[in-house]
């Protein structure tokens, strides 16, 4: 089952004519957001897109920027409270558990 | 190859660029003598204390200091032929990547990212490309290997720029499979991930592992729950038939928010975590209520406290999921906060009428 969420994908952005077609973006993508089609990567899902940066930290063209950020209410909460940006410092807690999942 | 596979002293103090009394571990196997450097070689199997330290971890007991010294370890008996599996320094995950590479030979490069797993390091920068690029350096990996290749976790994307890292240590960044246990699969079949490698899921196992810790985290809540239990007890008289149903009711939200709400996770309606929670909350409070026959007043007061509490520990459950964004995220903090407030305000005028009217 393919879960989704609010707002996903809004702030994702692929520039066609810089895109070279390598396929870093369809390797770093955790959601299966892109595809590669005739030498150009197109967006497929983008509802199932966390903003989490990867595609852009890594397209070596530039093609892709998307307004990246931890999707956790706990890290926004300690940002409002400290009035910083978002930071999940630990104290969210949120991340203790990923370990054995995400390597 | 000079492979002097011997634990002395000696070349152990050698080593300089590692602590090495904090290297004297259980799962640090013996001390590998690579060309005048001695460097810890692990083991790739997990012992009872490392399994007991993981789920301590996940309770989150002690978690920011589960971690081990940022550096390079050998695994079997590598060559400078042998691949470079880059990790956090969260122990979890230095764990999950050693446990997964048995008959293997090779590196681990465990990077600086006090003590947090890769993917949420990543989304901080620490787990990232100064800190890759720089750890190259200090770890003086090209004496090493003689090969320009790193195997990197996929989930380390969102911080490290491949581009980037080749450009300043020359070093080509491979991106591996999501999960570590992946790895065995992603070699035979030559380094080729197929779409499953590459995609993160959130299946039951998965949500129930990330559970424990936002338990732990409920304590203030529970303690609140308790308080207003108490005082809705009184007077005395009676205290208990009132007290009772009173705690179960509101400290039952806590395992409803944080167990039956991941279980429930993809069947609650609508895609905020925080409506979610609330429609399990009501109905959680609604069920008890209905159970025990509650006057209107009393089941409508336990249904707007339990409501934005079962709401609010969803909310905070889009940390440990790994589907959502940030905006999504803060619009559900804005818009949440003052319903959740309001209902809670709501809710315990209600109790207190209750008791008063006894309604």
């Amino acid at each position: 089952m393919t879960l989704t969420y609010i707002k996903n994908g809004e702030t994702l952005a692929l520039n066609d004519a810089a895109c070279i077609g390598c396929g870093v973006c369809v390797d770093v993508c955790p959601h299966a957001v892109f595809l590669v089609e005739s030498g150009k990567a197109l967006i497929r899902r983008r509802e199932t897109c966390m903003e989490c940066g990867a595609c852009a930290r890594n397209c070596p063209s530039g093609a892709i920027s998307v307004n990246a950020g931890v999707g956790c209410a706990g890290a926004i909460i300690i940002g409002k409270l400290r009035g910083t940006v978002p930071d999940c410092g630990g104290e969210a807690g949120c991340c203790a558990g990923k370990g054995g999942a995400c390597c | 190859m000079n492979l002097l596979l011997k634990r002395d002293k000696k070349s152990e103090a050698q080593a300089g660029f590692i602590a090495l009394d904090e290297l004297r571990k259980p799962w640090v196997l013996r001390f590998l003598v690579f060309g005048g450097r001695t460097i810890p070689a692990v083991s790739t199997t997990l012992n009872t204390a490392d399994r007991m330290g993981g789920l301590k971890a996940r309770w989150g007991i002690g978690r920011m200091r589960y971690s081990v010294l940022p550096g390079l370890y050998a695994v079997g008996s590598p060559t400078p032929e042998s691949p470079v599996f880059v990790t956090a320094n969260y122990k979890m995950s230095f764990d999950a990547l050693r446990s997964r590479l048995a008959k293997l030979d090779g590196w681990i490069l465990a990077l600086d990212t006090k003590g947090i797993n890769v993917w949420c390091a990543a989304g901080k920068g620490t787990f990232g490309t100064a800190e890759l690029v720089s750890r190259i350096a200090k770890a003086r990996l090209s004496a090493i290997v003689s090969h320009r290749r790193l195997v990197l976790p996929q989930l380390g994307a969102p911080g490290v720029s491949a581009p980037d890292v080749a450009k300043l240590s020359g070093f080509h960044v491979e991106w591996g499979p999501v999960r570590a246990s992946d790895i065995p699969a992603w070699l035979s079949a030559g380094r080729k991930k197929d779409d499953a490698m590459r995609e993160v899921t959130f299946n039951l196992r998965e949500r129930m592992s990330v559970a424990p810790v936002e338990i732990a985290h409920a304590w203030p809540i529970a303690i609140g729950a308790l308080a207003l239990a108490a005082v809705f007890g009184l007077p005395a008289e009676g205290w208990l038939a009132r007290a009772v149903p009173a705690t179960i009711l509101l400290l039952g939200a806590i395992p409803v928010g944080t167990l039956a709400f991941p279980v429930l996770l993809p069947w609650l309606p609508t895609r905020a975590f925080s409506v979610k929670g609330a429609v399990l909350g009501a109905a959680w409070a609604a069920s008890w209520a209905v159970l025990f026959r509650m006057p209107v007043m009393t089941a409508a007061s336990g249904m707007l406290v339990a409501s934005p509490v079962v709401a609010f520990l969803g909310m905070n459950f889009t940390g440990a999921s790994t589907f959502t964004c940030q905006p999504g995220a803060l619009l559900e903090v804005e818009k949440g906060f003052w319903p959740m407030v309001l209902s809670l305000i709501a809710g315990l005028a209600a109790g207190g009428a209750a008791r008063i009217f006894g309604a």
